[in-house]
């Protein structure tokens, strides 16, 4: 089964033996798929689908709503924390960062670009909010309630001080055009980071 | 009294006894050099003996979780809801085994049964037993059933707490537990509450100190007491103002003390029904069993130390209005199980049925329960 192009991108950068937690899991693909490496760790997940999907393929899962913090968690008690295509739908983006830097040795965020043409084009020409592949719902019932661009993101990590070790944006065909290469705000699909608070 | 049996039912039952010689040492010093332990199974047992789960009772529980002993029964067992072939502990899958606690009154050695050392009742004499004595008694069961290693050991509230002391105390005995509206320990208002029911019973004029057998009497009006407190704290206001609201049995007031709610007719007909099934003593000592569970005080307090020693992965469930033991109480456990780095899946359920609501067949509940003992039994041969 392959997977996901961010989770793609988000496995290849995680050593093994490595100690994980996935916020907003899913249903336990990555972990599962992570599990095979001896990369262990723990899901999170407020889903009733999800959740039972994830005790069937034998990943650690804990309900939990993010929009709480992690409360459960210790500092730095995990090498990396993983948020992947969820930061959008927080309450308080800004609030899940810093949790995920004070539990996460190191943090992991995939997003959808809205920055990305298709959605500026949809916005500017047709004065409508933007419906993509990545951000399928319509704008009264979608769960993505704080969309950010890749510039928007890599400026809330300025401010917060978090060092970006490593930056992967591609569309879904999981191309690295020239296009995104060029101008990564306006060609990148999905945007997955590495980061690190600041001389840490 | 069912005319047909369900289909998924285990069917009819009847227990087993198990006569142990060899002496127990218990918690608070005494030992009981013999005892017999009464037992359900239900399922096939594999050739492997590797399909066995180990149901740990609550306070008023027994032997009898599933199924009926007769066709006259007006219920199945405490535990049917989740137990029988189809339900989350599969009986086409597991053999379950199921005793009843050492102090006990269903068959098991405790207060109402002979002490071999007077040919009198034990009464009030009969040891306190800890829950660490009753892991100790069941891992004797599993010797005897020839099983080395369960591949789970499930239980709610107070059977939580006697699942997670297994994980502790005998870790390679067991490849998963399942602790359901449990907690770590009790707070000092679960005491204070136990201490109410205790009061209740030993200040009823017929309590005798214990010895209320050899009056032929029993200390019903304490008794009844007790079990209507226990039955406020195992239900949520909710659950109560649903299910009785503000009724009236007649239908008008009466300006007088007799019943006239239908919450408190509940309470007098639960309270009555206990009177006539249940042994004043083993309530004392089952509450004291309750209140001595912690653990971690062998441990300075310190519950990640304490369950440092599992080896089993962990399901934790809570319920939301359980306000007995709530959420935050199960919390405490799997906050330490993350601590200490152990394989654990924690689900919080919705329900506004209270502390009751692990007895229920609760669709969500029920749906997480079964996909984990499905994993379980995906890990080894059916009968």
């Amino acid at each position: 089964m392959s997977l996901r192009i961010d989770l793609q991108i988000i496995s290849d950068w995680i050593p093994d033996g490595a100690r994980v937690l996935d916020l907003g899991c899913g249903n336990g693909t990555l972990l599962k798929h992570l599990q095979q490496r001896g990369i262990s760790g723990y899901g999170l997940e407020i889903d009733n689908g999800n959740f039972a999907e994830c005790i069937a393929s034998g990943v650690n899962v804990i309900q939990a709503d993010l929009d709480e913090g992690l409360p459960l968690f210790a500092d730095q008690s995990f090498d990396f924390v993983i948020l992947s295509q969820t930061l959008q739908a927080m309450a308080r983006p800004d609030f899940l960062l810093d949790e995920i830097m004070r539990v996460g040795k190191q943090g992991i965020i995939g997003f959808p670009n809205f920055g990305h043409w298709l959605c500026r084009w949809q916005l500017s020409i047709n004065g409508k909010m933007p419906v993509s592949k990545s951000l399928p719902n319509a704008w009264y019932d979608t769960p993505n309630i704080h969309l950010c661009t890749i510039a928007d993101f890599e400026k809330m990590c300025a401010d917060k001080h978090l060092e970006i070790i490593n930056r992967s944006i591609v569309n879904h065909a999981h191309k690295d055009t020239l296009g995104i290469r060029l101008l990564p705000n306006l060609f990148g699909q999905i945007a997955v980071y590495h980061i690190q608070k600041q001389n840490s | 009294m069912p005319d047909t049996l369900p289909a998924d039912s285990v069917g009819l039952v009847s227990p087993a006894t198990l006569h142990v010689d060899k002496p127990l040492q218990l918690d608070c010093g005494r030992t009981l050099n013999n005892y017999h332990l009464i037992y359900e199974t239900y399922g096939t047992l594999n050739q492997e003996k590797s399909n066995a789960i180990l149901i740990c009772h609550a306070l008023s529980g027994d032997h009898h979780a599933a199924g009926y002993h007769s066709m006259q029964d007006r219920k199945p067992g405490w535990w049917d809801s989740a137990i029988g072939p189809g339900k989350p502990i599969d009986t086409n899958h597991f053999f379950v085994v199921c005793p009843n606690n050492l102090g006990g009154c269903k068959g098991s050695t405790g207060p109402n049964t002979i002490n071999p050392e007077t040919g009198r009742l034990y009464g009030p004499d009969f040891p306190i037993v800890t829950v660490a004595d009753w892991v100790r008694s069941q891992a004797v069961l599993a010797d005897h059933l020839g099983i080395q290693q369960w591949a789970a050991v499930v239980g709610g509230s107070l059977g939580g707490m006697q699942a997670l002391q297994w994980a502790i105390s005998l870790p390679d005995r067991l490849r998963h537990v399942l602790i359901i509206a449990a907690a770590p320990k009790l707070s000092a208002q679960n005491i204070a509450f136990n201490e109410v029911a205790r009061t209740a019973i030993k200040s009823d004029p017929d309590f005798h100190e214990g010895h209320y057998a050899e009056h032929n009497t029993i200390p019903a009006q304490g008794l009844g007491l007790a079990r209507m407190l226990g039955h406020i704290t195992y239900l949520s206001d909710e659950a109560m103002g649903q299910k009785f609201g503000r009724e009236l049995r007649s239908g008008a007031l009466q300006y007088g003390y007799d019943v006239e709610f239908q919450i408190e007719s509940y309470l007098r007909y639960q309270s009555s029904s206990f009177v006539g099934r249940f042994d004043a003593n083993t309530y004392l000592l089952m509450t004291k069993a309750l209140d001595y569970f912690d653990p971690a005080r062998d441990f300075n307090d310190d519950l990640t130390a304490t369950v440092a020693s599992i080896q089993a992965r962990s399901l934790v469930i809570s319920f939301t209005s359980d306000w007995r033991f709530s959420p935050l109480r199960s919390v405490e456990i799997v906050n330490a199980m993350i601590k200490a780095g152990k394989h654990v899946t924690y689900a919080e359920i919705e329900a506004n049925q209270g502390h009751d609501a692990f007895l229920m067949p609760i669709t969500r509940y029920m749906e997480i329960f079964g996909s984990y003992m499905k994993k379980i039994a995906s890990e080894v041969p059916s009968a």
